[in-house]
């Protein structure tokens, strides 16, 4: 889950991390309120949306005086990017810029470890940085029984910094980043860029937090800034009916039990010329009740001309799925061709069970994919 | 032979009380593993289809000589799970629950390294060596004992692989599914070298899919050390960018993850790359 970065700055702040003095507004009265109250000519005002790229799209500015100001935060408020409507913008003081770094945790897959991963390259997009001069970049993994002690800490800082001054303010900052990423079960919190100021302060100009959503359970405050999409809210709608649910755009829509095997279904429905509707996961079970849910979200996307049930019986056994499906489709109906695909335990006793139907009944996934991909066009 | 587990593994089952747990219990049982005991606090002395109850891992090792493990708690208990079980001096935890957050894993496996065991999982299926021992919810019925090792991150592909594979005559060594989450134990390297070890391998089927780079790393090593025969599925390929696929690792971020690049990764290995799940007993076959 993502927050926006003013939620993210208020999490730093709260760790008693130094970040820069901002208020996020709604509009351009709202803005200018805050400009007179950062009392500096000079103020940065930033969109605030759930997505990178923001500087590249226009919506960050810097405004040297309150005409300036009004006219950014009237041009950002209601600009959209990457198709997401910005309705707030951030507006701070701006800050005389010395030097720019990057700083951030993030859970290592390789490792699989917390990492601290630093750069004198601050400012910029990290993964071009990762990509070009991977030199740059310095990663540092974190023993979780460990954390990070003093002396790492130094070792990170003297990385970026010379000066014992800049080092001695950079320690705490590693340290409580690293505590604030931890207690929270971040998977991502990044400081890019920390900035080195003319007046030798180190502070956070940016800040970007991602979190676990498996660990959401236990941080309801983190879970109550969820800002879903149109999308996420179907999503999460799914999720709620035990079902995994992504919209990908096509006109075939799936419905399958298990999360690798609807991926491949998808997979192969492009692979046979189709384009897929959907990902859907429902699980392993014969519930009736499920093939109905699962049903009615599959048909509440207009562009769904045919529907490919593919399952794979296993502990499920096929003849359950096949009176569960029968029972489903007393209840529902729909003009939509339904193409079943049964494998597995009982197989044979499943597909004799949905024979005599309205079913197109399949023996393989190439086969039920080809006619769902036919019964599309 | 096999790997990871055979006739001399002695199971217990944590969370065996609970609905899956007891369920999972006797299905593995009745395939004929040694399940020697189960864990619920506080249900010393009860029993499950005849397996002992005990109130702690270190309880039912001393009692059964268990050395392999199997969970089944629900996800926020799954990290003390683990770590008791490596307290207790279990050598194979093999984690089933779904959902368990990321750093839980990173701190239980780093105690798990330091205890000397080793973790499957969490989110997988667990692994089987047909006809000698199933730790986990896989469905039995369709493995054979054979050649095929089969290595995957996802449950219901590999039972599609598997079923090509039985279908086609191929038995399989041992079957292991690694986990959907980003951080997981055993992974693909640690399990490629197990198969090429293993005698009774005669090929390996590995079943892929987007997110992170755990492919391109495998196809790097396959390629220096491997010499059995491999074959690869890699699902996602038309994934969005920047959506969970249901597992929690299965998500393609700033363009890196790709099914594409897999793919690219594997063939630059000489691997050969199935299409779809239904080619790969062909594809390993035409390498014997």
């Amino acid at each position: 889950m993502k927050i926006h970065e003013y939620q993210a700055k208020e999490i730093f702040a709260s760790y008693g991390l130094p970040v820069d003095k901002s208020y996020v507004c709604k509009n351009v009265d709202e803005a200018v309120k805050a400009y007179r109250e950062i009392g500096s000519p000079r103020a940065i005002v930033k969109a605030q949306v759930l997505t990178g790229g923001r500087g590249k799209a226009g919506g960050v500015k810097l405004a040297k005086n309150e005409e300036e100001l009004r006219k950014y935060a009237a041009a950002i408020l209601g600009m959209t990017i990457k198709g997401l409507k910005v309705d707030r913008i951030l507006v701070g003081q701006a800050v005389n810029i010395a030097s720019e770094y990057y700083v951030s945790y993030i859970v290592d897959r390789v490792s699989k470890s917390t990492i601290l991963m630093l750069s004198k390259a601050g400012g910029m997009d990290i993964e071009e940085v990762a990509r070009t001069t991977p030199e740059k970049i310095h990663k540092i993994i974190i023993d979780p029984l460990v954390g990070v002690p003093d002396y790492l800490a130094r070792e990170a800082a003297f990385k970026l910094f010379d000066h014992m001054d800049h080092v001695k303010q950079a320690v705490p900052i590693f340290q409580q980043l690293y505590k604030l990423f931890v207690e929270n079960d971040a998977s991502l919190a990044e400081i890019n860029p920390l900035v080195l100021t003319d007046e030798d302060n180190i502070m956070a100009i940016d800040a970007k937090m991602t979190f676990d959503d498996n660990a959401l359970y236990r941080h309801p405050q983190i879970a109550s800034l969820f800002e879903p999409t149109e999308d996420e809210k179907k999503e999460q709608n799914a999720k709620s009916k035990g079902f995994s649910y992504v919209n990908i755009g096509g006109n075939i829509g799936c419905m399958v039990n298990g999360a690798g095997l609807a991926m491949a279904t998808m997979d192969i429905i492009q692979l046979y010329g189709g384009k897929p509707a959907n990902f859907l996961d429902i699980g392993g079970s014969s519930n009736p009740t499920k093939v109905i849910e699962a049903m009615k979200l599959l048909l509440s996307d207009k562009n769904v001309k045919v529907v490919l049930i593919n399952i794979f019986g296993g502990i499920t056994r096929c003849d359950d799925v096949a009176r569960g499906i029968l029972e489903a489709f007393k209840i529902i109906t729909t003009d939509i061709p339904i193409v079943i695909r049964l494998t597995g335990t009982n197989e044979k006793e499943g597909r004799a069970l949905l024979e005599g139907t309205d079913f197109f009944v399949a023996e393989t996934m190439g086969e039920a994919t080809r006619k769902a991909v036919e019964l599309a066009r | 032979m096999s790997i990871l587990i055979d006739k001399n593994t002695r199971l217990i089952v944590q969370g065996i009380t609970g609905r899956d747990g007891s369920f999972h219990a006797s299905k593995m049982k009745a395939y004929g593993t040694k399940v020697v005991g189960g864990t619920s606090p506080g249900k010393a002395g009860e029993n499950v289809d005849g397996i002992p109850v005990f109130n702690t891992v270190k309880d039912a090792v001393k009692e059964t000589g268990a050395n392999t493990s199997v969970i089944f708690v629900p996800a926020p208990f799954a990290k003390d799970a683990m770590m008791e079980a490596a307290d207790a001096g279990i050598k194979l935890i093999v984690c089933i629950t779904e959902g368990v957050p990321t750093l839980d894993v990173v701190t239980a496996l780093r105690f798990i390294k330091e205890k000397g065991a080793c973790l499957i999982g969490p989110n997988c299926p667990g692994l089987i060596s047909p006809d000698k021992s199933l730790v986990g919810i896989m469905p039995t019925m369709i493995f054979r004992q054979g050649g095929t090792g089969v290595i995957s991150r996802s449950g219901t592909l590999t039972y599609e692989v598997v079923y090509n594979l039985t279908a086609n005559g191929m038995g399989q060594s041992s079957a292991v599914g690694v986990g959907g989450d980003p951080v997981v134990g055993l992974y693909y390297q640690e399990l490629l070298q197990m198969f090429e070890n293993d005698p009774e391998t005669d090929s390996i089927a590995l079943i892929g899919e987007i997110g992170g780079d755990a492919e391109e790393r495998a196809a790097a090593y396959i390629k220096e050390h491997i010499t059995k025969p491999v074959a690869v599925f890699i699902a996602g390929q038309s994934a969005p960018p920047g959506k969970q696929m249901g597992h929690a690792g299965a998500i393609i971020s700033s363009g890196a993850g790709t099914a594409a690049e897999k793919i690219a990764a594997f063939e630059d290995a000489g691997v050969p790359v199935a299409k779809e799940p239904s080619e790969i007993p062909a594809l390993l076959k035409r390498k014997r």
